[in-house]
């Protein structure tokens, strides 16, 4: 695990392409015939999916189609009732060191930042690395200096989450993240929340992740960001996965009538 | 231009606009006005009479009160008892300087940007109870011990608010966060504790805790009637407490939760580190707010026989030396209790203010 | 219900690191510990009760008290038991907190919307007494009524006389009391008539509305029946009542229905105490109904009263009536207060006197304790079949 932790960190100002796929972990993040329930209600169902490592995945599909609970379960912020996920090895069961082990790998990036308005910016960024992986706070807190220059927001480390815009707290959010030096990053529709101008400055960075190598899944309605920067799409509706294409043919060429129908909504306007 | 023309004329018309609006819109109104404004003309002369003109300052014992008005020697002549309660006389500069230590650390509490008052609230939240807890009974470092029997009058009213609030935090907050767990047993085992304290009257635990505590605890162990009544008002306490901390914790939204999750801390550094910080500072009004409504109940420790600051009052009220002066007592014992509560409850509504509006920093 | 398939799971995880079996752990030290507790205290309660030879069980409920108690409203004498001084402590208390949520409310409203009124005199008026009174301790203010006012009236042969029917002095407050004589089931027959007029008026309205679209006066109408059918069958029936008028016998009054002074002075402070909170809250629920919500009506063409009754009480009800039952709680436990002037409430009779004579405390105050619990559990259960109501109204 320590030795791969290197080529995921944002050491890198140019936009490599991704590496040689032989350095490369096939299926680090691995779902097997996964259920989900609300109550009576199916939300997932019968999920297949495998994610290497570097892989970048878009997640699209129209509202309540269960995109965020499916991204939710890999890193058990939801519990799924059947099957097997699979993340770096680790399966996720009831068992809270493996949960716990997951989630150091796994970083999340909500729709509404969900920062902690209590706490600076460096101190969101810093609390899990103190307190889950133990580093020195000193090591802490430059690491994370770093990660909000990469994000270009190091001249608001002493503000407050309520003083920034929300562009600005989304970068945070996504710094916090980085800060744990994860294997993979899930965003749940990172810029919907967001005016127009903001957008941009977020889906910059969120490239830029990209360009370095990071794992990612990522549920969003940017279809330009998917086309850009997606290894493959994936569309959900009703709970299921109906079809996953590499970018260009899934806009170009959709095969199920469902997706057809999405792409001209989407389209439309 | 026109304008200051027409200034001048508005200004002087103001009061008698003003009236016109507020006072005399109507027959209703006009009624309304002139029956409470007689009410306070005839009201205000008698009272202001009793209260300082034909009041009695000077003087040494009851004969001196002579006046038909207040008989405010009564006061002055007794003040000691009524703050000190029977604490030996040369022993009082130990209450002396927790009252001031008190003041250090709560006065700046009203004025904003004083500096370093966050460190003296804390200091006064932990280390005001450690300094009084050595200095008050004594009995270390070579203080004299002071029986807790002898303590009374204003300073053990404040004693008992004071621990009553402290003690009951800590157990307030386990209790909210136990009422919310998913666990069921806990949660019910939570909820009966916070029910049941809640639906009784004050007078039924302090009852209980001088009756029903010393046949629960083992022969041989026994407490102070004053430690029995801390107990009782502590855990009466801690069950309000509760109810205003779980309030905090479900003003806060899930996302919080979440990413603390995502983040991977544990229940107790996700609680710790990231819910109750912003949930303690979310309900301090509500915090303040009991602990004026407990600073007031501490009065009902009377009728088990501790002499508060009403005590001691009511106990002199009926002493044969002094006649008819019991209104002056009652008095003085009310303007104690409004100076402090009205002072803190402004206190706790600015705060209020400023968090509603969203002032954060 | 979550549906769980195991065969689809690996072995699963170390039993400690399970949160299903960490939680059933925790939980079963959480009762474990509980009941620990429970058994060290009734065990030492137990031995030190026998040590000091006080008996258990309810059986001292049966054995009689011998002693008197000054008010009571079901009979009693010294020569009845425990139990019975249960009950007239129990319906003393219960008279004194009826009494007083009656007088809260009424005063609490007056208060609440004077603080808000156009008159600037008036509404300053009712920030004074909210700010005074709700600072002081109900203790002191129950002292403050029952030492220094009511003990300083005069003596009964000095009473205050008002009309020759109520007398006041230091002995308390005596009123006539009417004694319904034959005939009066005419006056029943008569106030059950327009009950089932207004009744029967409200339907038919309704109906007319429906059907018509006219608006009847109900309330005006229903008022109107509610007076007259009951006046007119009172003077039918002759005026079948008589009133008891108290009148000074030797160094007392007799006669006519007393208000002792401890009853007096507690009910006034109660009452003076809880219409400060009421008041308060009066005043929030009014301003919780936002300003747009008048416009809007107003915009739709509803006169100022209609606004009033159909779009803003409605909605500050709401707001107003979880609150108000819980002061309304508050003064019912407030009202053990009463032990400290002497007023024969449960507290006093029951947790006080018998207790002290009987020694047995678990059982009398477990007693008392379940009293409360019970009233508490009755408005919570009120409290939450109002929220429910109020809840299906929103959607
Ligand atoms: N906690 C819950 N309990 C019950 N049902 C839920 C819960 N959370 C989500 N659902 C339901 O599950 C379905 C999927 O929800 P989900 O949030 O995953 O949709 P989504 O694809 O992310 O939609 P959107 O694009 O609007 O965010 C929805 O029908 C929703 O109503
Ligand atoms: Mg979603």
């Amino acid at each position: 695990m320590g030795n791969s932790m290197t080529d995921q960190t944002l050491t890198s100002e140019t936009q490599t392409p991704p590496k040689d796929q032989s350095d490369k972990k096939p299926g680090i993040i691995r779902v097997e015939g996964m259920h989900k329930w609300y109550g009576d209600f199916h939300v997932l169902k019968d999920l297949n999916l495998t994610v290497d490592q570097g892989e970048r995945i878009v997640i699209c599909g129209p509202s309540g189609s269960g995109k965020s609970t499916f991204i939710r379960c890999i890193n058990r912020l939801e519990e799924h009732q059947q099957g097997k996920i699979i993340v770096d090895d680790v399966e996720l069961t009831d068992d809270v060191r493996q949960i716990d082990t997951v989630r150091r790998e796994v970083g999340m990036v909500f729709q509404h930042f969900n920062l902690f308005p209590h706490l600076t910016v460096l101190e969101n960024c810093c609390l899990s690395p103190i307190w889950v992986r133990k580093t020195p706070r000193k090591e802490a807190e430059a690491s994370a200096m770093e990660y909000l220059e990469r994000v270009k927001i190091p001249d608001q480390a002493n503000k407050f989450p309520g003083q920034l815009s929300g562009g600005q707290q989304q970068r945070v959010a996504i710094a916090r993240a980085l800060c744990m030096k994860p294997k993979i990053m899930l965003f749940d529709e990172p810029t919907s929340a967001l005016d127009p101008e903001m957008i941009k400055e977020v889906l910059d960075v969120m490239i830029e992740l990209a360009g370095s190598g990071m794992t990612m899944m990522c549920v969003t309605h940017e279809m330009g960001f998917a086309k850009t920067v997606a290894d493959r799409v994936i569309f959900m509706d009703g709970g299921e996965i109906v079809e996953q294409a590499p970018p260009h043919e899934f806009f170009t060429n959709p095969q199920e009538a469902r997706t057809q129908k999405f792409l001209q909504q989407i389209l439309a306007h | 231009m026109t304008e200051s023309t027409m200034k001048a004329p508005k200004k002087a018309l103001r009061p008698v606009k003003w009236m016109r609006e507020n006072l005399f819109s109507g027959w209703f109104n006009t009624a309304l006005t002139l029956a409470v404004a007689y009410l306070l003309v005839t009201s205000v002369g008698p009272l202001l009479n009793w209260f300082f003109l034909d009041a009695n300052f000077v003087g040494s014992d009851a004969s001196d009160c002579t006046g038909a008005g207040a008989c405010w020697l009564f006061i002055s002549q007794r003040l000691n008892f009524f703050i000190y309660g029977f604490y030996p006389d040369e022993l009082q500069w130990r209450v002396d300087t927790m009252f001031l230590l008190l003041a250090v650390a709560f006065v700046p509490q009203f004025v904003e940007r004083f500096p370093g008052r966050k460190w003296l609230g804390l200091f006064g939240i932990f280390g005001l109870p450690v300094v009084g807890y050595f200095l008050i009974p004594g009995g270390t470092f070579g203080l004299e011990e002071v029986q807790s029997s002898k303590w009374g009058g204003l300073m053990l009213t404040l004693i008992l608010a004071y621990i009553g609030i402290i003690a009951s935090l800590p157990i307030g907050i386990l209790l909210a966060l136990g009422r919310r767990s998913d666990m069921p047993i806990i949660r019910g085992i939570c909820v009966v504790f916070i029910e049941v304290w809640r639906a009784v009257p004050l007078i039924t635990v302090l009852f209980m805790a001088s009756v029903m505590l010393p046949l629960f605890l083992p022969e041989g162990v026994n407490f102070e009637k004053l430690a029995r009544a801390l107990i009782g008002i502590t855990l009466w306490q801690s069950a309000y407490m509760a109810e205003v901390i779980r309030g905090g914790l479900q003003a806060i939204p899930r996302g919080q939760y979440e990413a603390a999750d995502a983040l991977g801390l544990g229940y107790w550094r996700k609680m710790g580190l990231v819910i109750l910080p912003q949930a303690l500072k979310m309900v301090i009004p509500g915090i303040v707010n009991t602990f004026i409504s407990l600073f007031k109940d501490t009065t009902l420790v009377l009728i088990i026989g501790l002499f508060d600051i009403l005590g001691t009052v009511q106990s002199t009220v009926t002493d044969p030396a002094w006649q008819n002066v019991a209104i002056e007592g009652y008095v003085f014992v009310a303007f104690c209790f409004w100076v402090f509560c009205f002072g803190i409850s402004r206190y706790s509504q600015n705060l209020e203010r400023k968090l509603d509006t969203g002032h954060k920093t | 219900m979550k549906k769980q398939t195991i065969d689809t799971r690996p072995a699963g995880p170390k039993p400690w690191n399970d949160p299903r079996v960490r939680s059933l752990f925790f939980q079963a030290i959480a009762i474990a510990f509980v009941f620990w507790g429970g058994w060290v205290l009734v065990d030492n309660t137990l031995s030190n009760m026998e040590s000091r030879g006080i008996s258990t069980g309810f059986g001292f409920l049966n054995e009689t008290a011998g002693f008197g108690i000054i008010m009571n409203l079901v009979p009693y004498d010294a020569t009845m038991s425990y139990g019975r001084t249960f009950w007239v402590g129990l319906t003393n208390t219960l008279l004194v907190s009826a009494m007083g949520v009656v007088a809260a409310t009424i005063l609490g409203f007056i208060i609440g919307v004077a603080r808000l009124s156009s008159n600037w005199l008036v509404a300053k008026m009712a920030l004074v007494y909210i700010e005074v009174i709700r600072n002081i301790p109900l203790l002191l203010q129950i002292f403050f009524w029952y030492f220094a006012v009511l003990s300083n009236l005069p003596s009964p042969r000095q009473s205050v006389d008002v009309g020759g029917a109520l007398f006041l002095n230091n002995r308390g407050l005596y009123l006539p009391e009417p004694l319904t004589q034959e005939g009066f089931g005419i006056v029943w027959g008569g106030i059950l008539l327009a009950i089932a007029a207004v009744v029967g008026i409200r339907i038919w309205a309704k109906k007319r509305q429906l059907a018509t679209g006219q608006i009847f006066p109900t309330f005006k109408v229903g008022v109107a029946i509610l007076v007259v059918v009951p006046l007119v069958s009172y003077l039918v029936a002759g005026s079948p009542i008589e009133w008891d008028i108290p009148a000074l016998k030797g160094f007392n009054f007799g006669g006519g229905i007393t208000i002792i002074p401890e009853l007096a002075a507690l009910w006034i402070a109660l009452s003076l105490y809880t219409a400060s909170f009421i008041a308060e809250i009066v005043r929030s629920g009014i301003l919780s109904v936002s300003k747009g919500q008048t416009e809007a009506s107003k915009a739709l063409g509803l006169p100022n009263g209609l606004t009033l009754r159909l779009v803003v009480i409605p909605q500050a009800m709401r707001v107003i009536i979880p609150p108000l039952t819980s002061q309304y709680l508050n003064l019912v436990k407030n009202s053990s207060l009463a032990t400290a002037i002497g007023y024969p409430d449960l507290v006093a009779v029951f947790m006080g006197t018998t207790l002290n004579q009987t020694g047995q405390a678990v059982e009398v105050v477990a007693i008392t304790m379940a009293v409360y619990l019970t009233i508490s559990l009755l408005i919570s259960l009120f409290m939450n079949i109002y929220n429910r109501a109020v809840a299906i109204k929103e959607r």
